[in-house]
């Protein structure tokens, strides 16, 4: 579904990524791992535009994401729950959801989506008239992955979803990613919680300093040694 | 003794109903500055002289060119609607990530343009409609019907923008841009769009302004003198970018002019207002309603 070939990325005169090689197939739930400024969030920005790459493709379902432009990329089915959630804190959480089908193509499956997601979050339709930045933490998180859910993707991006939660609401946003997985969705996700996130996805990479050093199945990557050691602690 | 006391309620409150009047179009002003600054965060300095192009517009196409007023109203909105969206192409969309102060000199650079051009091309003299409406007298009260007419108008126009900012999908996106520029593009909204068609409907306002403010005054190239400042203080008195508080602030504002001037002369009642303002600003410098971060 998504393919990153050789994909170099930064900020002005820094680069973040070198030469990024990623596949994640449909159906798939894949995990991107690794440290702090490993450039983990820098690669969900570029898969979804918000900066474009020095070099490399991206292609999506075998369209060029790098030639779309930012704002059209959401159309090719991609949607981005951006790091620190992001959520428009003076608008109302059905004006934040109503934000995440913009595009002509969500406008058009509104009344559905809104429905979908107040399924899978219950919370948000109590909290339907509250300003968003007035909810907690683990709320607001709901109300972003919601939001991005509203345009009906196919491939969902999570970045550092369990980031500045408490532990019993870290595990609810891992239980969520289980049953958004279970609907058919695509998902790549970002986490430092490592333990957590190889309960949930089926592969991971381990981005280490912009470059991938090592990529398997959970079980495989849960066996590495070097993920033992520096990651899960055992 | 009594008798002094009934006229004087009498002019009492046809100062307040006055300034009540005079409020709503200074909210009209007020909203379409509130709007360019809150969503965009630039100040158009040159706000009040889009009205006064509008009022032009106004002028000529009814006293040259004929038409009937409110065949030559929408024209007017649009016009200046599309002035707005110039005007943020031209000048204020290459000055984005520029520092504040060279947008203010940017725009304040296109006020005298604007100035200067309304002097050539229209001259100096004071122009007006020549359509007189009549007085309304209710007992010993007499209020214009230019001014209830522009008071209701002011008062649909804004109820309008209200509804478009909350009620469609390119409202909501202009509310939601003025709090995270960044991320719009995730939403698949297109920054650029926004920003034109909040700049065009910032023009919009001040042309209805100007349709509403040429059947009470004389337009010539300075008139925007008479609004502009005003306006400002009403916006930062309000909260720089505050709807409501801009709102609150114009009938404030309105009021401290038609009292004030009840007194003595009108002239007076706009020096009350600006004293007014000068000591709120050491009360509450960040506005009536500042915003909270």
């Amino acid at each position: 579904m998504l393919e990153l070939r050789s994909l170099d990325a930064g900020y002005g005169s820094f680069q973040a990524l070198f030469g990024i090689n990623l596949d994640v197939k449909a159906g798939e739930a894949v995990g991107v791992i690794g440290p702090n400024g490993a450039g983990k969030t820098t690669l969900m920005r570029v898969i979804s535009g918000l900066i474009r790459p020095g070099k490399g493709t991206i292609t999506m379902e075998g369209r060029d994401v790098v030639a779309t432009p930012s704002h059209r990329i959401v159309d090719l089915g991609i949607a981005h729950v951006p790091e620190n959630r992001r959520l428009f804190p003076r608008l109302t959480v059905d004006d934040n959801l109503k934000m995440g089908a913009y595009m002509p193509g969500a406008r058009a499956k509104y009344a559905e989506r809104l429905e979908f997601v107040f399924d899978l979050f219950p919370r948000m339709k109590e909290r339907r008239s509250q300003m968003a930045g007035t909810m907690s933490g683990g709320e607001q998180q709901m109300c972003a992955i919601g939001r991005a859910l509203m345009s009906d993707p196919k491939l969902l991006l999570l970045d550092e979803p369990s980031a500045g939660l408490a532990p019993v609401v870290v595990q609810q946003v891992f239980e969520l990613v289980k049953r958004i997985r279970s609907g058919g969705l695509t998902v790549l996700i970002v986490e430092q919680n490592v333990q957590q996130v190889l309960k949930v996805v089926d592969r991971a990479y381990l981005l280490e300093a912009g470059t991938i050093r090592a990529s398997g199945t959970s079980e495989e990557m849960m066996k590495t040694d070097t993920i033992k050691q520096a990651y899960l602690g055992v | 003794m009594q008798a002094f006391l009934d006229i004087f309620d009498i002019y009492l409150l046809e100062a307040v109903v006055n300034g009540i009047l005079l409020g709503g179009v200074l909210a009209l002003l007020a909203l379409g500055l509130n709007l360019i600054f809150g969503v965009i965060d630039v100040t158009w300095i040159c706000y009040a002289e889009l009205v006064m192009i509008g009022m032009y517009g106004m002028y000529y196409m009814v006293q040259v060119f004929g038409l009937p007023y409110w065949v030559a109203a929408p024209f007017a909105i649009l016009l200046v609607a599309a002035l707005g969206a110039a005007l943020h192409y031209i000048v204020i969309a290459p000055l984005l990530t520029a520092p504040p102060i060279n947008q203010l000199l940017a725009t304040g650079g296109v006020l005298f343009i604007l100035q200067s051009f309304a002097t050539v091309a229209f001259g100096i003299d004071f122009r007006n409609l020549g359509i007189r409406l009549p007085v309304l007298a209710i007992g010993e009260m007499h209020f214009s019907y230019s001014r209830l007419l522009a008071f209701i108008a002011a008062l649909l126009g804004m109820l309008a923008v209200y509804f478009f900012m909350t009620r469609t999908y390119t409202g909501t996106a202009i509310r939601a841009i003025s709090q995270d520029r960044q991320i719009m593009s995730l939403m698949g909204v297109d920054t650029k769009r926004i920003y034109l068609i909040t700049s065009a409907l910032g023009g919009a306002l001040a042309g209805l302004a100007a349709c509403l403010l040429v059947l009470q005054y004389d337009v010539h190239p300075f008139v925007g003198l008479s609004f502009g400042p005003i306006t400002f203080l009403i916006c930062v008195l309000g909260g720089l970018g505050n709807f409501v508080g801009g709102f609150i602030a114009a009938f404030v504002f309105a009021e401290i002019i038609s009292l004030g001037g009840l007194f003595s002369d009108l002239e007076w009642g706009y020096v009350l207002a600006f004293a007014f303002f000068i000591v709120m600003m050491f009360i509450r410098p960040a506005g009536l309603l500042a915003r909270r971060s």
